[in-house]
């Protein structure tokens, strides 16, 4: 793979819900193409197709027609379990609802994707350990998400999300259920996970002010992308 | 994989302590009541073959009727020239007893008691395997003359005399006094669930003529020398016996002979149905247990689908979630049915105290019933197991 070759590259991509009268078509001919360690904001109203780009970008989804290459590799062709072992290497997701275990520490919710990785015991305690230092949480490893606070939760999500070095990290409205200053805070967060640890972040939004934290925005409406175009570094 | 699932499955287990132990109930339940019935019946079968060797040793009984129970009496009965018969035509027995049981009350002062009057002979005590705590056995006089003595049995003994010695007293039974000359030692239930101890011992005669008021003998003790002459003994008796009551070759016998193996082998069959039958009552509940596992797990399945998404977003393979659900099942049944091992030895061991049956570990029982509860482990958890992977993780993850 060389410096050219885009970590994520959609031609053409079709989606259609359903069939026949009652079918929907989200979207309409997708191009686009992101480069590793690109800041990526995704806007436009609700119905755009930005989730379910989103979805399909997070091999969570497939498309109906198109092509979409992650690391030049078609995902399109791949089994739910090739997609399923995509996302255990390369993707982190955050969601708007932090979408920790309940009753589980935090410890233990970040310790979840390198379980799946096989890891062994004590080498999954220190990485999750230090992911959750990475986003400022040393003390509250052994609290359950009913005993943190919306952001620590997220915080959490972020260090289950970052802990096995993905490729990229998936947002979807990551402060959509957050306070303003959690919100900057978790965001800042994120920024400086991208230009620190040089992660991919690919991030949903319908806040202005959460996309300015972007360096490239990318608007959609009715299934099409409406603009494309890097932003001004936030000062 | 199976140790991640394990892992996987012990914290998903963890975190819902409660619901795992209600769910696990039923398998409990199960488990203990197929290992507690086995066990019983087993002692029951162990304490019914002990309580015939306890009647005596290579013994056979002849009674009139080809079966035990309705039908039998209309048989005519024996005499007491059939008992000396056998006593003088057949060799190897050791000894021949005639017995006559009648129902009656005993009185002793101002206690009295409803108990059995069994009139024979010295030889019973032989055959039947009794001997005297104390006293004496009945001399020839008495015995010829139908004298008014009689032997009691540990149980008529308690009730009529409790502490008194009754040695030298008088009891009355019917209309006449009897007086006491021995006490038989204690033997226990007998292989019917009766008190053998339960007993008045008088001679032949004195039955004959103070209480049935007929010369018929209802059956005859027989004990044979060595177990080896058994079957020729019981041959030899049956050819005598037909020969005597003038039956002709084509006709059936009216009358018949059972040894103790015969009634050992007849009583322990049946309790050993009894212990299936039981047994396979218990495993109806076991597979209820199952059941309910299944419906607990399917409705996991569906609490947890926000938690599956998750995992599957995280990047756990289709038979990744499906193992951690069927492991969870597993483990949530073995541990019913290790708890269910337990319960069962507590409770065999009090109903065996209880029930007065020996308590005989098996394990062959446990260890099946252990298996049976992790099979319906992998039964009734393959379905939701199933149904859990087979989620897709956009709907899961989107719902509440």
């Amino acid at each position: 793979m060389n410096e050219s070759t885009p970590l994520i590259r959609l031609i053409g991509l079709h989606k259609i819900y359903g069939r026949g009268g009652a079918s929907y078509h989200a979207l309409k001919g997708i191009d686009l193409s992101i480069h590793e360690g690109e800041f990526v904001a995704v806007m436009g109203p609700s119905g755009s197709g930005k989730s379910t780009v989103m979805n399909i970008i997070g091999c969570l989804d497939t498309p109906s027609d198109g092509q979409y290459l992650f690391r030049g590799m078609p995902v399109e062709t791949m089994s739910r379990d090739q997609r399923a072992l995509l996302r255990r290497h390369f993707i982190g997701f955050v969601f708007q609802g932090f979408n920790l275990l309940p009753r589980t520490t935090a410890l233990e919710n970040v310790e979840l994707p390198l379980i799946y990785r096989g890891h062994p015991a004590a080498e999954r305690r220190a990485a999750a350990r230090a992911a959750l230092r990475r986003v400022g949480l040393d003390n509250w490893e052994h609290h359950t998400p009913a005993e943190l606070s919306g952001g620590q939760q997220q915080r959490v999500a972020i260090a289950r999300a970052i802990v096995t070095g993905p490729k990229v990290l998936l947002a979807d409205e990551p402060t959509g259920n957050l306070d303003t200053r959690t919100s900057a805070e978790i965001m800042d967060l994120i920024t400086a996970l991208n230009r620190e640890h040089g992660i991919t972040v690919l991030m949903v939004t319908h806040e202005p002010e959460m996309a300015r934290y972007a360096r490239r925005i990318v608007r959609f409406v009715d299934g099409r992308v409406e603009s494309d175009r890097y932003a001004e570094p936030a000062s | 994989m199976i140790g991640n699932a394990l892992l996987l499955s012990m914290r998903a287990i963890r975190r819902n302590l409660l619901r795992s132990m209600l769910t696990v109930l039923g398998v409990v339940i199960g488990v203990a009541a197929v290992i507690t019935m086995v066990t019983l019946g087993n002692g029951a079968t162990r304490s019914v073959s002990d309580q015939i060797a306890s009647m005596g040793s290579n013994l056979l009984m002849v009674r009139p009727g080809q079966r035990m129970g309705p039908g039998a009496a209309d048989a005519p009965k024996f005499r007491i020239a059939d008992v000396e018969a056998i006593r003088t035509q057949i060799a190897s027995i050791a000894a021949v007893a005639p017995v006559v049981n009648t129902a009656v009350t005993a009185v002793h002062q101002a206690r009295n008691w409803a108990t059995t009057v069994t009139g024979t002979s010295n030889d019973y005590f032989a055959a039947g395997n009794w001997t005297l705590a104390s006293g004496r056995e009945f001399t020839d006089a008495e015995q010829r003359a139908g004298k008014a003595v009689c032997i009691l049995g540990s149980t008529v003994r308690e009730k009529l005399f409790e502490a008194e010695n009754p040695l030298g007293s008088e009891i009355r039974v019917k209309q006449f006094a009897c007086e006491v000359i021995g006490l038989l030692r204690t033997k226990g239930q007998s292989a019917m669930g009766s008190d053998q101890d339960d007993v008045i011992v008088m001679p032949l005669r004195t039955v004959q003529r103070r209480l049935s008021g007929s010369l018929d003998v209802n059956l005859i003790m027989v004990s044979v020398t060595t177990p080896e002459s058994i079957d020729a003994v019981k041959a030899q008796i049956e050819s005598l016996l037909r020969e005597r009551r003038r039956i002709g070759d084509s006709e059936d016998d009216n009358f018949r002979v059972m040894d103790t193996r015969q009634i050992a082998e007849t009583l322990t069959g049946t309790t050993r149905v009894l212990t299936m039958l039981l047994g396979a009552v218990a495993a109806v509940s076991l597979l209820v247990g199952g059941i309910g596992i299944m419906n607990i797990m399917l409705v996991s399945v569906t609490e947890r689908t926000r938690e599956i998404g998750i995992r599957l977003a995280i990047g756990a393979l289709e038979r990744e979630v499906m193992l951690q659900f069927l492991v969870e099942a597993v483990v949530l049944s073995c541990l019913g049915g290790l708890i269910g091992i337990v319960l069962a030895a507590v409770a065999s061991v009090t109903l065996a105290g209880a029930m007065q049956v020996p308590f005989l570990f098996s394990p062959s029982i446990n260890l099946i019933a252990f298996l049976f509860s992790g099979a319906i482990g992998v039964i009734f958890g393959y379905f939701p197991a199933l149904r859990a992977a087979r989620l897709d993780p956009i709907e899961a993850l989107r719902h509440e």
